[in-house]
Order: structure tokens, then C-alpha cells, then sequence
């Protein structure tokens, strides 16, 4: 269980009105026990065109291996700039990461979707092994992953 | 400098660094095994033909990777269940489970982070780093002591230890090195202080919104052949907008999915081809041979390290520690120690605290490191030297002479020499003499005459100091405490007395031995291992000087013997010949590696008169194995000192002396020894063809005697006494 407070992650990356309105948000992933080395697991959001919007959360601090998470990696360069602060260790198999943070009011309902893309070493690469639409009604249900993680929820 | 630096990082950095090796060792099979059971592609395969088989296979494919060794891997979803397995690409299908071996996981966590993540990620690179600098320092310090870096494979002398470090460094240094250095490139890349990132091309903008191109008719994918391939990812089913992504072994790029068409690609840079070469050599990755090797080289790493710090607890009680050891470069005085037992470290210890004491800063050095230029405050030299067998240079002054003549010019700071022998032998100072000599050669200027100090003489050694101080303008006392030995009380358990008549009185003297500490036994040092041949030395009650005798058995026999004969005026052989069973000695073990029994089975001829026969009694008594063994003995008069005569007999009806000739050197026809030999050279001739080493042990006349009339026999074979000693067929212990 690790909880971490993210301050207004998406304020810097978003231009949009009516921005100063936020709540904080809990994401939470529970992952499977895939039998290998920690996850790395990028969460980060698209707008309704499917556009990289920004990043919410990076788990794994080795740049050199953040191209496997690789429809973010595609989307971001790889650039750190656009992580800074909001990075933590990788997630063990088996192992829960909770993350705690401010996002605007405007994102939900509103066409926005989060991801996440998974990788551990010498395993597949899973982009997009998780896709699910920022919408009130949506929090707090529980969503399963494609190969790491058992289930994703919101909460607000 | 470089010793310490050796020493001081190897001795705490053991731990890390021989696990690093052994878990590298283990991981090291991995590579190789996974080459031999991957099936390859056949050679001119197409990355389209491959995807066409395996999307055939598995409808549901989502990426495809080859590994270096060559096997390739396939990901996909069967019903929404995420899959994998190793693919033969002759068919497209599955053959073995692609989950990564726990066992490897687990090795490779152990060996690149101790299972500490980070902060056990720096502990392995500092191990690493340490295997670094050592391999560096060690390899110059094996060119030093050889004399040079061409000198690399010179054979080595000294205790097993000693020779084992470095026979095992000189193998596997090369690979340490490519290890070490390729490891610590791979953290810096891991932590992210190399600018190899992987570079993606742009994100292609416009897409054609078609799917299901075939898989053949994507030309980038045609044109690729599998050998370059990396990873092959498919698009997203159910979006339009995805495409297909290639890495290969030159970039990246993307194709379109409807039309097959290359989107964009990027190069590799120049930083990740070699972060990925560094890679490969570290992990093995298609190379397992080398691979292999250096997990091979790795297995040298426990076994240095535990030779290693054998040697520095020898070397910490052989020696006396210098206090206060200036750095070379800043040192006044060079103070250059030759020495084969470590006595000599004591005198230069004695005169390198006496010369600091008068506020002179000093550095000491073993012989062998001599090197003007690092030297370069030195104002004057003085050279302790003692003498190696018959003239040549004690263990520590290896070298000496050749860098001395290497020299383009002598050091302008003057030089002392001074000699520690014994007079009793013809080669008295031989070597120190040589060096002052080979000095004088070189027109270096001289502080002091040559002098000599006679069997550990601590007023010689004095005088000496007087003479050395009035030409410094210092008063320099030297007060030298002859390092003892660590001693044991020795009980006699019994003695055989021989030649009461012709005056020269001899015994064979049995000891018991002595209990021994867990630690000795476990080291197997002094008492607890010695083998016929080594010396006994004998401390006096009437001198703190030890006098040695060669030893006629091993730790294996359970008892130490000694064959001594009473010399007139003789301090220790008095006191032995007095000595009553039940009564004790004081005695301590050294090692005489160059005159052992060796573990081959090549025929011996030994040859002795007198005493020198102990240590040939004691080849013979462990010669379990039977090898061919002719024993020529010299001796007085048969009735008299015809030591061990039952036992050779018993020998020989047990196979372990083919024969035996004898020499009496009183009586009607007085023979030596080499009258013997000559006698009987046909069989001499006989065994030398056969690869026979010669062991000669007694006097010094002795010696000479043989070796002339082997000189004689041998010259029809084209071959001397002297090409024997160089293939070291021929060794003498004499005295």
C-alpha cells in the first residue's frame, strides 16, 4: 500500500477554463503476481480526440527503461521534464499503488480518458493495458488490466 | 603505493567483489545455454515472413522479439488471456514457455543490486570499481615483480600462495578488466548518466485509417531480414490510427497499417550502439563463448581473494611493520630491502625508524620496486640486500639489477650498500656484493663503502649505523632485536646415535608434534603442513640466531625429523647432541618450496652424503606412489654412520628406492659419492632420458663434486647440469 499526495499534476500540462476548479482524486492499482521484477507503469490521460493530454503518475525511476511503456513514451519523447515530481519506485507483482491527487473538474464528463502502459523486465511490453473514461459515475468501479494489473479504480 | 592500494582495496572490497564473480559465474551459463536450445531462423528469412507465420499461428499477436542468442518470442491474447512462448520460426508455432527463468532473475537480481535496489545497485558498482582498480593495480604489480611488462609469463618461485595469486591473475585479468569496466558503463547507463536514451521518431500525423494490410506487402518489413530484428509490435486492434512498430538492430520506425508504408524512423545513436555493445560483452548476449570465458575468469576472483589474504596474514607476521613510511616522492632517504625470509625487513625496520627518529623522512620499498623516477626527493639510497642460494637476488630484490641496468643514467643521490649473509658460506653476500658492484659499473656515486653484517650480527649492524650517521652528520644508533620467530617447544621422542668412532658423532632426531591452535591447523601452516624437505629451524638457548635443518618427514608422517652431526664448537648441534628424549627444543617451521617432492611421477635421482641424506630419506619414505627412485649415498665408514640403513632396506622390499648405491669415503679404497655416480652412469644416463630430476643435498664439496662428474656423464646427451637447473631438473640444497 503507498499512498502519495500529487499536487495539481495536470494544472501545468492542461489549458483549460475553469481550471481552478479541482478535487483530489485517488487512483488505485492492485497488481497481478506475474512472477517477475517490479512493474514500471506510466498513467497519464487523453482528451476526446485521443491526443496525449498529460501525465498523472510515472512508477519506475530509470529513464533508460521508460520505452517500454511504449504509447507514452511515443507520446512524450521520453522527456523527464514532463514527469518531474510525480515519479515513484516501480510496483512489485502482487503489490497495490495508491496515489492521491488534485485533478481539475473539467476533465470529468468531458470526453477524457486515463491510461495506463505497464512493462517488467525481460516481459512484454503492455501499452494501453489499461483505457477508461473520466466520468463521475465511473469512480470507484473497479476495471481489470490486460497482463499486470488485476484492477484499476478512481476514487473521488 | 601500489601495493598498498592493492592490499587496502582488496582486503574490505573481498566480500562484495567475490560475489559479484560467483553470481556472475552462474548467470554466465545462461547466454550459452539459451543459444543452444533457441531454434534459429534459417538465413535469409524476411521479419515479413516470420510475422505472416506467426500472426497465422496466433491471429491475436501483439509483439514479436528476438534476443540476441537468436530465439524469438511471440505475445498475444487468446480470448482476452495474455500469452507468450519461444516460437521456432520454421513454423511459426510454439515450442517452449517465454516466462523468464526464476532462477536467473534471481542471480541477476543478486549480482546487479544484492536485491537492494538502488542504493545495492551503487554497492555492486563500487564492488566492480574495486575489481577495476585492482585488475590495474594487480597487473602492475605482476609486471614488477617479473621485471617487466614483457616478462608477463616469467615462472614464479616462492610459497603456493604467492604463485597461485598470481598464475591465476595473469589468466584471468584480462577478462576481470573487460568485466569491471563494462559493468560500471552499464549503471552509469542504468542511473542515467549517459546520453543514451532511445530515440523515437516523431509520432506520425497522418495515418491512412485503413487496417489489414498483409503482413508481405509492407516493404520495410520485406526488406528486413529476422537476423536485425528486435521487436516487432502490432497496432491496437480496433484502432485505426495505431501502427505497426519495428526496432531493429539500426532504429526505429513505424508502418502503417492499412497500407504498409514506413511512417518515420530514427536512427540508433552513436551512445546506445555502445551502451548496447557494452551490454552484450558484460551479459554474454550472442557471444555466449565469451560470455563463458568471462564467467570462467569471474571463478578466479574467490580463490584470489582467499590466496590473497593468505598472503597479507604471511606477509603480516613474516614482516615488521614500517611505521611512519614516507611517500616515495617526498622521502630524503630510500631505504631498499632485499630479502628472501623477512630477517632483512627486520634490520630495515630497525634503521628506517632510527633514521625517522632523527627527523629524516624516509621511505622504505622492497628492492624489486626500485624506480628513480619515482624517487624524485630522494637524496640518498642505502640497500639492505641478503643473498639467495649461490649468489642470486633474494625474493623481494627480483629485478634489481635489470632496472638498475635498464637505467639511461645512475642516480646522481648517493648509494650504501650492506650485505646480510652468513660466512660460513662461500657465497657470502654474494648478491649485495653484485649489486655494489654492477653500481660502481654504472658510476653511481657511493655514500659508503661496501659492508657486510655476518649472520644477523646486531653489533655489525651497529658499527654500520656509526658509519652511515657520520657520513649523514646524525647520530644513528641502531639497537636491532632480531625478530624471533614464533617457536614451539619441540619434545625429542627418540634418537638413533651413529659414528662414535670417526669422531664426527650423528644422530637422527625424532620430535614430537607440537599441538596446535584451530587457526594454524585450518590454515595449515607451519606445523600443521610441511613436507620433507623444509627446514626446522632450531632456536639455541645460547643464541636468539636459529640454525635450519632440512627435514627427513612430513606433517603426514606425524613426527619431525632431523639428522644433525655434532660440529666442533657447534652452539645448536651441541645442544641437540645433548639433548635427552623427553627434553624440548625451541623450533619453528620454514618452507623450502624449491626443494620438495613434486606431485608428478618422473624418476628421481637423489644423491647425498652424510646428513644431507634426511631430507632424500623422507622422498623416499613418501614415495606411496612408487615411482622410479635411485639414491646415491656418500658415507664415512659403513659400520659407523650409515644412517637409516634398515629403512632403506625396508624401502626397497616395499618398492619405494629401485636402487641404491653407496660410497665410503674411509677405508682401503676411499670413493665419494660422484665416484658412485660415475660408476653407474649408465643408469644415471637411463633415468635422465627418462625425464628423471636430480636432488643433490649435503656439503658444499660435495656438491661441486657431483656436479662435475655429472657435467662428464651428461655431455654425451647434450646436456649439462646447468640446462637441468633451468628446466628446473636439477636443484641442491647445500651447506
Amino acid at each position: 500500500m503507498r499512498t502519495i499526495f500529487a499536487a495539481l499534476a495536470l494544472a501545468t500540462a492542461l489549458t483549460l477554463p475553469g481550471m481552478a476548479m479541482a478535487r483530489p482524486v485517488t487512483l488505485a492499482a492492485t497488481l497481478k503476481s506475474y512472477g517477475g521484477n517490479g512493474a514500471y507503469l506510466a498513467i497519464y490521460v487523453t482528451d476526446p480526440k485521443g491526443a496525449y493530454a498529460g501525465s498523472l503518475w510515472v512508477a519506475g525511476t530509470k529513464s533508460k527503461y521508460y520505452e517500454h511503456l511504449s504509447d507514452w513514451y511515443r507520446a512524450t519523447g521520453g522527456n523527464t521534464a514532463e514527469i518531474n515530481g510525480i515519479t515513484g519506485a516501480s510496483v512489485g507483482a502482487g503489490r497495490r499503488l495508491e496515489i492521491t491527487l488534485d485533478l481539475a473538474d473539467a476533465l470529468f464528463d468531458a470526453g477524457y480518458t486515463v491510461h495506463i502502459d505497464a512493462a517488467a523486465e525481460d516481459m512484454r511490453d503492455s501499452p494501453n493495458e489499461i483505457a477508461v473514461p473520466l466520468t463521475a459515475q465511473g469512480a470507484g468501479q473497479s476495471v481489470p488490466g490486460r497482463r499486470y494489473i488485476a484492477n484499476f479504480s478512481y476514487d473521488l | 603505493m601500489i601495493r598498498a592500494l592493492h592490499r587496502w582495496l582488496g582486503l574490505p572490497a573481498l566480500v562484495l567483489v567475490t560475489l559479484l564473480a560467483v553470481s556472475g559465474t552462474a548467470l554466465s551459463v545462461f547466454p550459452a545455454a539459451e543459444r543452444i536450445s533457441a531454434p534459429q531462423a534459417e538465413q535469409a528469412m524476411s521479419v515479413a515472413d516470420l510475422a505472416a507465420r506467426i500472426k497465422a499461428a496466433f491471429p491475436e499477436v501483439e509483439q514479436i522479439r528476438r534476443s540476441p542468442s537468436g530465439r524469438i518470442t511471440a505475445y498475444w491474447f487468446d480470448g482476452g488471456t495474455p500469452a507468450s512462448a519461444v516460437i521456432d520460426p520454421a513454423t511459426g508455432a510454439a515450442t517452449a514457455s517465454a516466462d523468464p527463468n526464476p532462477v536467473q532473475r534471481w542471480l541477476t537480481n543478486l549480482h546487479r543490486s544484492l536485491f537492494l535496489d538502488d542504493a545495492g545497485r551503487i554497492a555492486m558498482a563500487a564492488g566492480a570499481a574495486a575489481m577495476l582498480v585492482l585488475a590495474i593495480s594487480g597487473s602492475m604489480l605482476i609486471a614488477r615483480r617479473a621485471g617487466g611488462w614483457r616478462r608477463w609469463f616469467a615462472p614464479l618461485r616462492g610459497p603456493l600462495a604467492g604463485r597461485l595469486h598470481v598464475e591465476l591473475a595473469r589468466g584471468a585479468v584480462l577478462g576481470l578488466l573487460l568485466s569491471s569496466a563494462t559493468a560500471l558503463w552499464m549503471t552509469a547507463s542504468t542511473f542515467g548518466f549517459l546520453p543514451d536514451k532511445a530515440v523515437v521518431p516523431e509520432l506520425p500525423s497522418g495515418v491512412s485509417g485503413t487496417t489489414d494490410a498483409p503482413l508481405a506487402s509492407m516493404p520495410l518489413l520485406a526488406a528486413t531480414p529476422v537476423s536485425s530484428l528486435r521487436e516487432l509490435s502490432f497496432p491496437n486492434p480496433g484502432d485505426a490510427t495505431d501502427v505497426f512498430t519495428l526496432k531493429t538492430d539500426g532504429g526505429i520506425g513505424y508502418l502503417d497499417q492499412g497500407t504498409g508504408a514506413t511512417l518515420g524512423w530514427a536512427g540508433l545513436s552513436g551512445w546506445t550502439r555502445v551502451s548496447e555493445t557494452i551490454y552484450m560483452l558484460h551479459t554474454g548476449q550472442s557471444a555466449a563463448l565469451l560470455g563463458l570465458f568471462l564467467g570462467l575468469t569471474a571463478l578466479a576472483v574467490p580463490v584470489m581473494g582467499a590466496t590473497g589474504l593468505l598472503l597479507w596474514l604471511t606477509g603480516l607476521k613474516g614482516r615488521p611493520r614500517i611505521r611512519d613510511n614516507a611517500a616515495p616522492g617526498c622521502a630524503e632517504t630510500v631505504l631498499l630491502v632485499g630479502s628472501e625470509g623477512g630477517s632483512t625487513w627486520g634490520f630495515a625496520a630497525t634503521l628506517h625508524s632510527a633514521l625517522t627518529r632523527a627527523g629524516q623522512r624516509v621511505h622504505t620499498a622492497p628492492m624489486s620496486a626500485f624506480d628513480p623516477g619515482r624517487f624524485s626527493g630522494a637524496r640518498r639510497y642505502v640497500v639492505l640486500a641478503a643473498t639467495y642460494g649461490d649468489g642470486d637476488a633474494p625474493a623481494s630484490a627480483k629485478g634489481f639489477l635489470d632496472r638498475l641496468a635498464g637505467l639511461s643514467a645512475a642516480p646522481a643521490a648517493r648509494l650504501a650498500v650492506l650485505g646480510f649473509g652468513d660466512r660460513s658460506f662461500p657465497a657470502f653476500c654474494a648478491y649485495a656484493r653484485a649489486v655494489a658492484a654492477a653500481a660502481e659499473g654504472r658510476g653511481w656515486p657511493l655514500l659508503l663503502p661496501f659492508e657486510s653484517v655476518d649472520r644477523q650480527s646486531p653489533q655489525e649492524f651497529a658499527r654500520w649505523g656509526l658509519a652511515l650517521g657520520a657520513a649523514l652528520g646524525i647520530d644513528l644508533e641502531l639497537n636491532h632485536l632480531p625478530v624471533r620467530p614464533e617457536v614451539k617447544e619441540l619434545m625429542l621422542v627418540s634418537r638413533r646415535d651413529y659414528s662414535d668412532d670417526v669422531q664426527a658423532p650423528t644422530a637422527i632426531l625424532r620430535f614430537a608434534l607440537p599441538s596446535l591452535s584451530a587457526w594454524r591447523r585450518l590454515t595449515r601452516r607451519g606445523f600443521a603442513r610441511f613436507e620433507a624437505g623444509d627446514l626446522l629451524g632450531i632456536v639455541p638457548e645460547a643464541s636468539p640466531v636459529p640454525r635450519f635443518y632440512s627435514l627427513a618427514s612430513g606433517s603426514r608422517d606425524g613426527f619431525l625429523e632431523i639428522v644433525v652431526r655434532k660440529h666442533a664448537g657447534g652452539i645448536c648441534s651441541g645442544e641437540l647432541m645433548a639433548l635427552e628424549p623427553g627434553k624440548t627444543v625451541a623450533g619453528f617451521i620454514r618452507p623450502n618450496p624449491t626443494f620438495r617432492l613434486r606431485r608428478d611421477r618422473v624418476p628421481l635421482v637423489l644423491i647425498g652424503a652424510g646428513t644431507g641424506i634426511g631430507p632424500l630419506a623422507g622422498f623416499i619414505r613418501a614415495n606411496t606412489s612408487r615411482r622410479p627412485i635411485h639414491l646415491f649415498f656418500g658415507m664415512r665408514l659403513p659400520g659407523s654412520d650409515f644412517l637409516y640403513r634398515e629403512e632403506l632396506e625396508a624401502w626397497a622390499a616395499a618398492g619405494r628406492l629401485s636402487s641404491l648405491s653407496t660410497a665410503v669415503s674411509r677405508g682401503a679404497r676411499p670413493r665419494y659419492v660422484q665416484h658412485a655416480l660415475t660408476a653407474e652412469q649408465l643408469e644415471v644416463v637411463r633415468a635422465i632420458r627418462e625425464g628423471a630430476r636430480v636432488m643433490v643435498c649435503g656439503g658444499r664439496q660435495m656438491a661441486a663434486g657431483v656436479a662435475e662428474a655429472l657435467t662428464r656423464i651428461l655431455e654425451p646427451l647434450g646436456l649439462s647440469p646447468a640446462i637441468l637447473k633451468a628446466e628446473g631438473r636439477y636443484v641442491e640444497d647445500v651447506y
